[in-house]
Parts: structure tokens; C-alpha cells; sequence
């Protein structure tokens, strides 16, 4: 049985955030769960997809966030509980089912997880994603700890079904990431359920006069959630001082740390909420109107802020009221215990002396790069070397972003998921240089296709790589339509992504195997002599497996290294291969007496051959 | 002291591979087994690709998982240029552990800068706190027939020295749950080579 399915006992259970999620979720009888893998959201669907059968749940990685929101809904429906789990950009992709689907409405419980990241650990944006809750009308809960997520991961399903509303429950990275003690309950039973559907299209399918009716509804709804929110245990007052501090999710434990530090407890009182939208004005108005001056403590934006002015002013609440600004709580990346510290210092007038920070300069940079034996690395060699510096290359969202960085530097533009494919379109159409665009196999399926078939009807000029490692690398390997390697086996791939491309219209398409150097930037001259002589859109699908994700699916154990020849090392390396190729299997030493000698760390290399093609001193060696 | 007063803030540092998260997890079901309050935090992602991985475990009530620079207590830094990294997370009376197998950067493998040596990494750190615990956990990790666990060769210093309450029979328990049953044996032995060096040492 999986740990998350485990019986309740005596002992907590040491759980991640994303994990206290999943098992809420079971224990509230969800049986739909329907996600594309973000981090730091990916465990909760992968955990999902770790025990589904065995609970009797319908678990899918969905190829976008807004197909999981569709599926997820459909199901709520026909009162069938649902979730789906995404990060915080993931709700853009979303955010046109969402916000109809705040409106419309579901029958059985449907909880939407959504996952900020404040300082971007692993996002190209730092959106609050508590705007999209406001702007949707829909309940929000932001549990602080483990132990909350597992418990607002229940009463989210609870009040979604009360109110016939997704419910959102939003996290940050470090409520996904956390590990803490959770106490959790029973789960009822693993039977999987049938749906039933109602035929009622004058409420379901959303026309201009559905909509309008659906929209009065849709207000009437958000009050009777705020009388809920007045009410929630979920929002409690800590303290009895005159000292006012209101706070949300993770800043809670920045909040109660910081106060413990400055030995203040005595002189505060605190009110978290974890009900958050729609905003509960009256327990705001009842704390503000007993305390001397307020403290908003929030990560990002000051959506918690502004709604407690908005109380202040609405009740005529005449008290000094602070959060984001100089010398306070910053609007830029993560807080802490110290950055509150200091805001409350400065605030409340408390003596708070800032420690002497130690620095460590000059230490050698340890940035993330592609692993040894990549075959993206591979791929962006061949493609550099016939195309040069000369070409525009837009780049996607995956592992092979790190393609950004020296050596290869072969990223020139990326926005968001699928810009790869449109932007390469639009600087065709401006640039007289040739444009190479970049998007993954997993990354194609969630947002490429639209801009290939877009491209292919208004004739735009460029050469789209799809770098096909048979699965969602960065994110820890998830399967897409396309595979054809599962942890369970080899597979037949449901979508072909060649059968696919030329079904988008391509006719000029290639495939290759980026680990064999000749041949593949053989067929890229073919490709660039096609693309000047007739325009249009050449697919090039440089096809080699992530080497982590065959290691792990099939066992497989290396069995050639390469190693720098002895006939090599007489002389000094010319370093073609560690300043075109970038390995980090290279190993670059200086000899005595002066000049370099590359040489090749045997642990690391993966024996994927690609230096000894470009280089003759570089020879394979059995292990 | 008692349990409400306890606060002990750890931060783990290393490179992705070493088994630090695992490391981390194995200090907070200690921490879990001995009933105190824990959080742990891990950052994952774009670190995974040969990156820096950092964790924490904080124990006591109402202690933020985010450790901010000069509020760690204890640093177990599982490779020596990571302890220097990490160095802004220190104060005067913390506690650092470190590993003294070298990994390189690739930016240094490639010939971009260089790797300091290990004297002035040591320097950089020693005077300016409490405590710095060399630990070659590789050779105790060898010599202890279990060469590929110097990530618990660390959490075996760690708890040696004593500085979390938690006692010995509640680590092992914790390393039950963190491991699998037929790792168990190679493993205690490196908890037990590292428990010692950490127990000499304070």
C-alpha cells in the first residue's frame, strides 16, 4: 500500500506540503485528479498517480493546465469530487476555463491547487495568484504549514461543494516544499464512483443570456461565501496587546518567529487568515478596531493589504495601517523571519539590531546545467554549427532552457510556455535573419501546437527544433502523449509527434538522432538549403532520450566512457570540446610548467559519444 | 531548557547527488520520533541539475522553515566550497559542519575561475564562528564499509554533538522510516563512524 494511503495512527506523519494536500484530498473522497506537472506543485499529482488505481481515483497529467481544469470540472459536474493542481502561471493557461467556470459553477466538490513562487526558485514571474481568486469570485484558502494544507485541503472540498464553486487553494513554494507533522484521519473508502449528468444547458451551457443570469447568480454566491469567511475557524486572533499584525500563508511562521525573536509577544495581537477570499470585512474590522496601529505581513503583492484599507476606510477605522513600502515588508522575492523583524521594528518602534551579515566573496559560481550525455546539448551544437551566430533563437520552457548559458548560449527570447514556436513566427515576419526556434516534447504538447499550425497557414519562416527526450524532464520526468519509455516499460506512443507535425501541415520534416553529430548537421544544411530556396516551416525532431529518465526506466548501466587519448595529452588541448561542447564531464587542468590539458572525469561521463565525433584525441574506454 | 524555548535552525547545503535531501529528512523524522516540533524545508527544481540544493530543518514552536542570514544555528554543509556559500547564514555562535571532499563547479571544470583551496575556505569560516567541524566523511564512509553513504556520515557528526535532543534510540528509529530495510546495515554503520567523530569533537 503507498505511505499516503496509510491508516491513521497514534504518530503523525512526516509530509510534504504538496503530499498533506493529496492526502486531504483522499480522505474528502476525490476521485478526479487531473494535472500538468509545475513546480513546485508536480508532487501532488505525482503522488496521485503514484496510488490511483489502488484508490480508486482517475488520475491523468493532463497535456495543459487548462485541459486538467476541464477534465477536473467535468467531473465536479456530474458530482463526481474533483481535483487539479498547477503552478501559479499555470492558471494563466487556465484562467479562461476558470474564470467561466467560477461562474457556472459545480455539483460535487472541486478544489483548484494553485502554487505561487515568490523569488522564482523555478518561474519566469512572481504573479499572486490571490488576484485571480478576487477577480473570479471564487473561496480562497492559504494554509501556512503541512498540517494546514492537509486540513484546508478537506474544508476546501467542503465549501466548494457547499457553495457549488471551485474552491482555490493557494500555496507558495515553501508550503509545497515544507515537511512537517501531520495528524491525519480516516480515509472513508477506495471505490471508484460513477458520475450522473443533469441535462440543464439554460444553466450549463454559457450563452450571452446564460451568462448574464449566471452572473447575478455568481454575486449572490460571493456574499453568502463571505458570510462563511466571517465565521471560519480558519481566521483567528493570536495575543491580547495593542500592536496590530495581520498575515496570510507562510508569513504566519516569519511572523510568529520574528515576534518570539523580539520577545514582543506580550505587546501584539495577531490575526491570521486562512479564509482569505472573499475578504472577511467584519472579523478585519472587529481586530482593527482593537488595536493602536496595523502591520500587514504578505508575500508579494498587497492584495491582503489593500483589503484591510479598504475596511479601514469603509468603517471609518482611523488607526495607522502599514505593509508593503521603504524600511517595511518588500513586494520583491520570499520574506523571512529577519525581513519581518525589521518591518516590525521600524513599525511599531520596537529596538531590533540587525546582526553584521557575513559575506563570502569570490567563490566560484555552481550554476545548474544540462547533465553529462544530454542529448539537448548535443542537439544545439549541430544546429549552432550550421547555423551559426547569425540565427534568431527563441527558446520554450524545459531543461534545455539551460541552453541559455555558456557555452552553447543558444536562447536568445522566452516569455512563457509555447513561445518558442509563435514568437519564431512573428520575427520572421520582421527579421531578414534566419530564426531556429526550440520548444520540448512535453512542452510541444502543452502550448506548441497552436503556433505550428498558426505558422504553417500564414507562411512563416523559420526552422522549429522539437527536442524530443521522451518525457517532461524538469520536472521529474511525468510522461506526455508522446512517449514511448514508462517507469512500467516500453510503450506504443498514443500521439506521434512526426504524425502529428505533418498533420499540422508541415511538409518539411526531419528526424534524427542528435547523438550522431555528422548526420544530424547533414540533414540541418539539407534543411537551411530547403528553407532559403522555398520559405515556410521546417520541423526538425532531434529525437534521443533524457539519459536520467532510461537509466532509471530500464536499469541500464553504462558501459563505454570516453577518455582523452595518450597521444592527445603530449601536447596542450585545443579545448574545442569544453568551449563548443561544454560537458561537464571535462575536467580542464593546468600542467606544470604551464598550458592546460582537457581530460574527461570517468564518474561523470555517460558515454554518450558526442565529443569523440568532434574531437579524433578522444577515444571510448569499456568500464 | 525546555521544549517551548527550544529553537535550533539548520541549514543543509550541497550539490545536487550528495543525498542531502534524504539527509535533511532523516534529521526531521529524528526530530518527529522524539516528539519536538519540526519543520523542514527543501528547495527543488532548476537545483537538481548539478546545481546548489538547499534545505532546512528548524525545531522548535512557531519557527519559520526559512532560515534567514545570520540566524543559523547549525550549518551542515555536505561539500566545503557549499560551507564558504553558505557562510552569510552564520553568526558568531553558530555551529558548521562541513564535508572536505571537493566536488568542482562545472564553471571550474571547464576552466572558468578556480577552485579555492581548502585552507582559505577553512579561514574564511573558522574564525568567525563558534565551531567548524572538519569532516572527512568520505574515508569514515569507507572505512565503514559503506562507501556511498557520507550524506548519514554527516548526520551521524550532527548527532554526535549533541546539539539537538534527541537521542539515539529515536535516530535510529528515523533512519528505519527514511531508508530501505536492505540499506539499513551499511548505513548504521556510517551513522555510528560519524556519531563518533561528532561526539569527540564537542
Amino acid at each position: 500500500m503507498h505511505e499516503l494511503l496509510a491508516a491513521a495512527t497514534d504518530k503523525p506523519q512526516f509530509l510534504l506540503g504538496n503530499e498533506a494536500i493529496v492526502r486531504g484530498a483522499v480522505e474528502a473522497g476525490v476521485r478526479v485528479v487531473a494535472a500538468y506537472p509545475g513546480t513546485p506543485s508536480s508532487e501532488i499529482i505525482d503522488r496521485f498517480f503514484q496510488f490511483g488505481s489502488e484508490a480508486g481515483i482517475y488520475v491523468e497529467y493532463s497535456t495543459n493546465e487548462k485541459v486538467s481544469m476541464e477534465v477536473a470540472c467535468a467531473a465536479a459536474i456530474s458530482g463526481v469530487r474533483s481535483l487539479c493542481a498547477m503552478k501559479h502561471v499555470g492558471l494563466n493557461v487556465a484562467a479562461d476555463a476558470f474564470m467561466t467556470l467560477a461562474g457556472v459553477g459545480v455539483k460535487a466538490g472541486m478544489v483548484i491547487v494553485v502554487a505561487d513562487d515568490p523569488f522564482l526558485h523555478s518561474s519566469q514571474n512572481e504573479q499572486d495568484t490571490r488576484y485571480y481568486a478576487k477577480m473570479a469570485g471564487v473561496p480562497m484558502l492559504e494554509p501556512a504549514t503541512p498540517e494546514e494544507a492537509y486540513r484546508m485541503s478537506i474544508e476546501a472540498f467542503q465549501i466548494s461543494e457547499r457553495f457549488g464553486v471551485p474552491c482555490l487553494l493557494r500555496t507558495s513554494t515553501r508550503v509545497n516544499h515544507c515537511r512537517g507533522p501531520v495528524r491525519v484521519g480516516t480515509i472513508a473508502d477506495t471505490m471508484a464512483v460513477r458520475g450522473v449528468f443533469n441535462k440543464d444547458p439554460f444553466n450549463l451551457v454559457v450563452i450571452p443570456a446564460v451568462g448574464r443570469k449566471l452572473r447575478l447568480v455568481q454575486l449572490e454566491r460571493i456574499g453568502k461565501i463571505k458570510e462563511h469567511a466571517e465565521k471560519s475557524p480558519l481566521n483567528f486572533t493570536v495575543g491580547n496587546g495593542g500592536l496590530g499584525i495581520i498575515t496570510s500563508g507562510i508569513s504566519w511562521l516569519h511572523v510568529q518567529d520574528a515576534v518570539r525573536s523580539l520577545g514582543i509577544g506580550d505587546k501584539v495581537k495577531i490575526l491570521k487568515l486562512g479564509f482569505t477570499n472573499p475578504s472577511p470585512k467584519a472579523v478585519i474590522r472587529e481586530f482593527l478596531s482593537g488595536v493602536e496601529k496595523a502591520l500587514v505581513v504578505e508575500e508579494i503583492e498587497p492584495v491582503l493589504e489593500e483589503a484591510v484599507r479598504l475596511v479601514a476606510q469603509e468603517s471609518k477605522i482611523n488607526i495607522e495601517i502599514a505593509g508593503k513600502g521603504p524600511g517595511l515588508v518588500p513586494r520583491e522575492f520570499e520574506l523571512d523571519a529577519a525581513k519581518v523583524k525589521r518591518a516590525m521594528a521600524t513599525f511599531f518602534g520596537v529596538p531590533f539590531e540587525q546582526p553584521e551579515a557575513y559575506a563570502a566573496p569570490g567563490l566560484p559560481q555552481r550554476p545548474p546545467t544540462l547533465c553529462p550525455g544530454c542529448p539537448h546539448r548535443a542537439t544545439y551544437y549541430s544546429v549552432k554549427q550550421v547555423f551559426g551566430e547569425e540565427a534568431v533563437y527563441p527558446s520554450d520552457i524545459g531543461c534545455y532552457t539551460l541552453g541559455v548559458l555558456p557555452p552553447l548560449k543558444m536562447a536568445d527570447f522566452l516569455i512563457c510556455m509555447g513561445s518558442g514556436v509563435s514568437t519564431a513566427g512573428g520575427f520572421s515576419k520582421v527579421l531578414d535573419r534566419p530564426v531556429v526556434a526550440f520548444i520540448g516534447d512535453s512542452t510541444f504538447f502543452h502550448a506548441g501546437i497552436t503556433g505550428l499550425v498558426n505558422a504553417v497557414a500564414h507562411d512563416h519562416r523559420f526552422l522549429l527544433v522539437i527536442l524530443d527526450n521522451g518525457t517532461t524532464a524538469m520536472t521529474g520526468h511525468q510522461p506526455h502523449p508522446g512517449v514511448e519509455l514508462t517507469l512500467a516499460g516500453k510503450v506504443e506512443p498514443k500521439v506521434s509527434i512526426e504524425k502529428l507535425v505533418r498533420g499540422c501541415g508541415v511538409k518539411n520534416v526531419a528526424v534524427v538522432n542528435p547523438l550522431q553529430v555528422k548526420k544530424t548537421q547533414a540533414v540541418l544544411r539539407d534543411i537551411k538549403a530547403r528553407m532559403n530556396e522555398t520559405g515556410g516551416v521546417s520541423v526538425l525532431i532531434a529525437k534521443s532520450p533524457c539519459p536520467l529518465f532510461e537509466m532509471r526506466a530500464l536499469k541500464k548501466k553504462k558501459k563505454i566512457v570516453f577518455e582523452v587519448a595518450e597521444s592527445a595529452e603530449s601536447g596542450e588541448s585545443c579545448k574545442r570540446c569544453v568551449v563548443e561542447l561544454g560537458c561537464p564531464a571535462f575536467a580542464v587542468t593546468v600542467r606544470e610548467g604551464g598550458g592546460e590539458i582537457v581530460g574527461i572525469d570517468e564518474a561523470l561521463c555517460n558515454g554518450c559519444s558526442v565529443c569523440s565525433q568532434i574531437c579524433d584525441g578522444i577515444k571510448p574506454k569499456r568500464v | 531548557m525546555s521544549k517551548n524555548d527550544l529553537a535550533v535552525r539548520i541549514f543543509f547545503t550541497g550539490v545536487g547527488g550528495q543525498g542531502t535531501l534524504l539527509a535533511t529528512r532523516f534529521v526531521g523524522e529524528a526530530a518527529l520520533e522524539e516528539g519536538l516540533p519540526v519543520l523542514m524545508s527543501e528547495i527543488h527544481g532548476m537545483a537538481q541539475r548539478g546545481g546548489v540544493v538547499e534545505s532546512t530543518v528548524v525545531v522548535g514552536e512557531g519557527i519559520s522553515p526559512t532560515i534567514a542570514d545570520g540566524e543559523a544555528d547549525i550549518v551542515v554543509a555536505f561539500e566545503p566550497l557549499e560551507a564558504a556559500r553558505a557562510l552569510p547564514k552564520c553568526g558568531p555562535k553558530s555551529v558548521v559542519i562541513t564535508g572536505t571532499t571537493p566536488i568542482l563547479p562545472f564553471t571550474v571544470s571547464i576552466g572558468q575561475g578556480s577552485y579555492p583551496e581548502l585552507k582559505s575556505l577553512y579561514r574564511m569560516i573558522e574564525p568567525r564562528v563558534s565551531m567548524l567541524l572538519k569532516v572527512d566523511a568520505e574515508s569514515l564512509a569507507r572505512a565503514a564499509d559503506a562507501a556511498r553513504s557520507s550524506n548519514v556520515v554527516m548526520i551521524g557528526v550532527l548527532a554526535g554533538t549533541g546539539l539537538l535532543p534527541i537521542s539515539r534510540e529515536n535516530w535510529e528509529k528515523a533512519m528505519q522510516k527514511v531508508l530501505p530495510d536492505k540499506l539499513i546495515e551499511a548505513n548504521e554503520r556510517a551513522f555510528e563512524s560519524g556519531y563518533r567523530a561528532g561526539r569527540q569533537a564537542a
